[in-house]
């Protein structure tokens, strides 16, 4: 039952998805990050608030908002994009970059505040300098992408309101779950809990081994 | 007479609306290594890292080999130095790797990171450790790791921030030993920070003496000694150095 060609389909798309609103979120957090970690401006600690609270945004909150942005009546209604698996990509990014840009920020501001006049005293460009400071913090900012991986994999409010668990089309593990057990097929959905579990455990198990594997070097 | 690497010519520095350097006039001369002595909190460091382009100046010239150097971008001029602070602060790599890391930000090709490095390592007596993580170094191994990686990149001019005032007499001593000897060698002019001033005096050609946050005298050590220029500089090396200790 766990294996056939739905359930296959449902766990390629859970995947295809989380993986691409992790991308997208490390793309504008590790960026943003790093400019509220490195950077001193009027509002700074209004942002880095603003991003800490953005860290514990409900999911379903989030799902409402993106939903009133794409409905066919909202802003960005002639996009069309309500309901389809870009919907909740663009929700699991509002949910997920928050995450990884407070990570982001607070592995970088646990570096030695020294470390970046020693690179700017030995040449090191701007651009340098902040890419050795993302070396020199891998260890955290892997545990900050583990943590955006494991905050839009496991979301089923926001992936329910703007992409409706259409069958074939947007059911990802978790809103298949949700759809299941509303069914009483209990049994189904303890399956698919147990999977989800096991995708979860080994994509974050992939992350921590190579996380330890630099930490023991 | 020597020529000068570094003019510097009424120079103010400000921390908020606290004046924390003033320097009239000072010449770094080329080849010579030059030791800033004064008490915590004086104003040396703001030296250093004033020269290093890290901290802005409010106002005042600095020249470098005779031109201006704020005609240059601070990237371009900070590969013309290089700075080694108080702390190793290794990256967390290999020893080879935070050796070459100045030369690679400086584009250096392979080959060439591949002689100067294991050069370098040789001088500073640290061959051995070239594989090692720089986190498994002792405090003076770390400190020669440190000197390598700025002398690897042969700078114009060496800026030294009490590099070796967390070490124990002994280290000290021997990694002093051998930077005096590797400056000679090199001719490499070098602004070195310290408060202590027995190795100020072992290791420096002059000494300039920073007290309240101004520039009091510049001069080789003995001058310095004979002919205190203000009184605070006299109570400074009275109570630092008895004289018959130099």
């Amino acid at each position: 039952m766990i294996f056939d060609a739905e359930v296959l389909q449902i766990t390629i798309l859970s995947l295809q998805i989380s993986a691409l609103a992790t991308g997208v979120s490390l793309l504008i957090g590790l960026p943003l990050g790093t400019l509220l970690a490195q950077s001193k401006f009027p509002g700074r600690s209004f942002f880095l608030s603003m991003v800490n609270t953005g860290m514990g945004l409900p999911p379903v909150v989030v799902g409402l908002f993106v939903a009133m942005m794409l409905w066919r009546s909202g802003p960005m209604g002639d996009l069309k994009l309500i309901y389809t698996p870009t919907a909740i990509i663009i929700a699991q990014v509002v949910i997920s970059f928050p995450v990884v840009t407070g990570l982001t920020a607070a592995a970088l501001q646990a570096l030695d505040p020294r470390l970046k006049l020693q690179l700017y005293g030995l040449g090191a460009s701007r651009l340098q300098m902040i890419w050795m400071l993302w070396k020199e913090a891998r260890l955290p900012l892997l545990a900050a992408l583990m943590a955006g991986f494991g905050s839009v994999i496991s979301e089923v409010g926001a992936s329910m309101m703007v992409g409706g668990n259409i069958r074939h089309q947007t059911r990802v593990l978790t809103t298949a779950i949700v759809l299941e057990t509303g069914k009483g097929n209990f049994d189904i959905a303890i399956a698919l809990g147990i999977l989800l579990l096991t995708i979860t455990f080994l994509v974050n198990w992939a992350l921590t081994w190579i996380q330890q594997r630099g930490a023991q070097r | 007479m020597k020529k000068s690497l570094i003019t510097i010519k009424n120079l103010r520095v400000k921390r908020g609306q606290k004046v924390v350097l003033r320097v009239e006039k000072l010449d770094i001369q080329r080849d010579e290594v030059l030791a800033v002595v004064g008490p915590n909190g004086a104003g040396k460091s703001t030296l250093l890292l004033t020269l290093a382009r890290l901290l802005k100046p409010e106002q005042g010239e600095i020249s470098f080999n005779g031109a201006q150097a704020q005609i240059e971008s601070d990237t371009m001029y900070r590969r013309r130095i290089a700075l080694v602070m108080q702390d190793p602060l290794l990256f967390d790599t290999s020893v080879f790797e935070n050796v070459a890391s100045g030369l690679r930000f400086r584009g250096v090709d392979r080959d060439e990171i591949l002689v100067k490095v294991p050069l370098w390592l040789g001088r500073l007596g640290v061959s051995h450790l070239s594989k090692r993580r720089a986190s498994q170094l002792s405090g003076g191994e770390a400190q020669r790791v440190s000197l390598a990686r700025a002398l690897v990149l042969e700078p114009e001019l060496l800026l030294l921030d009490e590099p070796f005032s967390a070490l124990d007499p002994p280290t000290r001593s021997s990694i002093l030993d051998d930077l005096g000897l590797l400056l000679k060698e090199t001719s490499t002019t070098t602004l070195f920070v310290t408060h202590n001033l027995p190795e100020a005096v072992q290791l420096a050609d002059r000494m300039a003496v920073v007290i309240d946050n101004r520039l009091q005298q510049i001069g080789a050590a003995n001058s310095l000694f004979e002919r205190p220029a203000t009184d605070e500089v006299a109570r400074f090396l009275n109570l630092r150095l008895m004289p018959q200790s130099v």
